[in-house]
């Protein structure tokens, strides 16, 4: 368990603190601060419980119980790629099942896993709004209709 | 000349952005509009000249310059193209026709005529005209719209609410996608009508992660309706209203409309018991108005036609239209807004020309990851809120997934269970344990345990009537309507006779 003390002196305090200043005025601004906090660090830190838990005047369970309710947000960085595969019913209609397999074990990974080198890390997603041109997926935020696993595992190779 | 290259997300999705690229890199200026609907014919192109669109579709970087020569062959007017002729387009009259982003275009196809007649006739006028117009929430559970409406206006409080329910998480489904990247004024608008009849002034668009194009539409037209007095002081009336977004973050249960207001206060998205109802106690402990995105969207077109007109449309207690969603394993899948009445076989049939494998049709989900599958022997059933209940099953947001005859019945049933279990927001325990519970289940059936059976039946019965909401309630629909209408693939049957 690492400290409960607030933390001083991160590289992301700065960062942190101006996006909480920024969203003080905003009517439930827990969900508006996270989602920008891991828009800036690419997930949200330990260093921002503290914080964030005191401008907004909740505990730190709270907080985490708020922050590990919600699949997007994320403890730890995502690799550099992030690929989400749709699971959902319309596209299981037409091979989403075969073409997450397929990416899954040309990646050597389960769902939610990250590649050793901190490449790829794959996700599922429970739609995508691509019902009518499945399998769908987005990579890298980049929507992708009636993908083959060549089309996902394109240009992950960096 | 105009080009129009659809920038909807599942046009983009194939390819659209490199086509649109195209027709600029050859000199034209390019309109990104909204999706026709007709998803298997995108990136669907629309060139007009003299006044005639010509429709191409499936359209690819490469036959831009046959296009712009004449080489390729057109598929001549969108209006002409059976899937299209066949549709009564009143919410999506606009969508892919206008530019989304274009206020006074939006305007010139008859945006605001609506809101001008709501203000001429004030708060009571306005939720008698929705009354009368039989408008029920297109979210599903189907709850009169103007009922609604009457409560929150009738609730006294110094601050009240408008929710757009923009969580559309249903598999299936994407109207409340297309809608909002095709004509988002028409959503503002319905808000802002909305604020109106209840006495609102502020409105949320709740959208979920997973619709970025969404998201980036809507929040450009709220900075235009903000420039141009559509949100502030409405249109130089006395009333005031203003929008601001909210971006979910991966809860399908969000969708639900309580759980949905925890996660815009900032809370973990699990359910409120109810009573009280959101109408008196929603937003920070306020009368709120919560409404899905076609609801909301719907509400301009029944101002500006009138509500008798709107309800001259329908079945029984199902009045208006639907815009129905064809998706899976289907040839012609897409938005497809119809009269209710529309038998389930014609829409799977005649309008979607059956599985895109060209396999025999199994079975269609309708309603979402919580809807019944229906097997060919009830595609008689009219498309309505009462017809589908009384089969078991639910339109909910009036998604359709196509199943072939490869589809594994006993998988599907396993899934929604496991769906169930993921997407549980965990307060209430039929939910949260029987989903767990329900997975092991069917894996004791199909590992050959026949006796298994009946505690599954029993099981769904539990978190049918048990949950408080339906996620648990309604995930028995795709299970017990599998295990009915397929009762061999749940293979302990042959096991017991053996």
């Amino acid at each position: 368990m690492p400290s409960t003390a607030a933390p001083h002196g991160t590289p992301e305090d700065p960062v942190i603190a101006r996006i909480i200043a920024d969203h003080l005025g905003v009517e439930g601004p827990l969900l508006p601060i996270l989602h920008a906090v891991q828009a800036a660090l690419g997930h949200i830190p330990a260093a921002a419980h503290g914080p964030i838990a005191e401008a907004l005047n909740i505990t730190r369970a709270e907080l985490h119980g708020v922050i590990s309710f919600y699949h997007d947000f994320r403890d730890r960085p995502a690799g550099r790629h992030v690929v989400r595969i749709c699971r959902s019913e319309a596209c299981q209609a037409v091979g989403g099942v075969a073409l997450s397999q397929a990416v899954l074990d040309k990646l050597g990974l389960d769902w939610h896993g990250t590649t050793p080198d901190g490449r790829v890390t794959v996700e599922p997603v429970y739609c995508l709004g691509l019902c009518a041109c499945g399998p769908a997926a987005m990579v890298d935020g980049a929507l992708k209709g009636r993908a083959t696993p060549e089309d996902v595992l394109a240009g992950l190779e960096a | 000349m105009k080009v129009y290259v659809p920038r909807d997300a599942a046009a983009r999705a194939l390819g659209s952005d490199a086509v649109a690229a195209a027709f600029v890199a050859a000199g034209h200026r390019v309109i990104r509009n909204g999706s026709r609907g007709m998803v298997w014919l995108e990136p669907l192109v629309e060139i007009e000249e003299d006044g005639l669109r010509r429709a191409y579709g499936a359209v690819t970087p490469a036959d831009v310059p046959g296009i712009l020569s004449g080489a390729v062959e057109s598929l001549g007017p969108v209006e002409d193209i059976p899937f299209f002729a066949r549709q009564t387009r009143l919410t999506f009259a606009r969508c892919g026709l206008i530019d989304p982003l274009d206020l006074s275009d939006y305007e010139a196809h008859g945006g605001l005529a609506g809101l001008r007649r709501a203000l001429a006739l004030g708060p009571e006028g306005i939720v008698a005209e929705v009354k009368a117009s039989g408008l029920r929430g297109r979210g599903g559970a189907g709850f009169p719209t103007g009922v609604k409406w009457d409560t929150v206006a009738r609730a006294q409080a110094d601050r009240k609410y408008i929710v757009c329910n923009a969580d559309e998480g249903d598999s299936g489904t994407f109207a409340d996608r297309m809608i909002m990247e095709g004509d988002p004024f028409s959503v503002i608008e319905g808000m802002v009508i909305a604020g109106i009849a209840v006495g609102a002034t502020k409105g949320f668009v709740y959208i979920r992660s997973e619709y970025p194009d969404a998201i980036d539409v809507m929040t450009h037209a709220v900075e235009i309706s903000r420039k141009n007095k559509l949100l502030g002081r409405i249109l130089q009336s006395s009333h005031e209203f203003d929008i601001e977004l909210r971006v979910g973050a991966g809860a399908y249960v969000c969708g639900e409309e309580t759980s949905l207001l925890n996660s815009l206060e900032g809370k973990r998205g699990v359910v409120r018991a109810k009573p009280p109802l959101p109408a008196l106690e929603g937003f920070m402990g306020r009368p709120t108005v919560v409404n899905n995105v076609l609801s909301l969207a719907t509400v301009p077109v029944i101002f500006e036609r009138g509500a008798a007109h709107y309800a001259g449309f329908g079945l029984g207690r199902s009045r208006g239209t639907m815009p129905v969603q064809i998706a899976g394993n289907v040839a012609r899948g897409g938005l497809f807004e119809t009269a209710f009445g529309m038998p389930l076989g014609d829409l799977v049939h005649d309008i979607a020309g059956g599985t895109a494998s060209g396999r025999p049709v199994k079975a269609v989900q309708v309603g979402g990851p919580l809807g019944a599958y229906f097997a060919p022997a009830k595609f008689d059933t009219p498309f309505g809120y009462e017809e589908f209940d009384g089969q078991g099953g639910l339109i909910g947001h009036a998604g359709v997934v196509v199943f072939d005859d490869s589809a594994d019945m006993r998988a599907m049933a396993r899934f929604a269970m496991e769906f169930c279990a993921i997407e549980s927001c965990g307060k209430c325990t039929p939910c949260r344990i029987g989903a767990v519970r329900g997975v092991e289940t069917i894996d004791r059936i199909a590992a050959g345990d026949a006796g298994a059976v009946p505690l599954l039946v029993d099981l769904c019965e539990t978190m049918k009537h048990g949950s408080l909401c339906a996620l648990g309630g309604f995930t028995p629909y795709p299970v017990m309507s599998a295990l009915e209408q397929f009762p061999e693939e749940f293979g302990g049957l042959r096991e017991a006779a053996a």
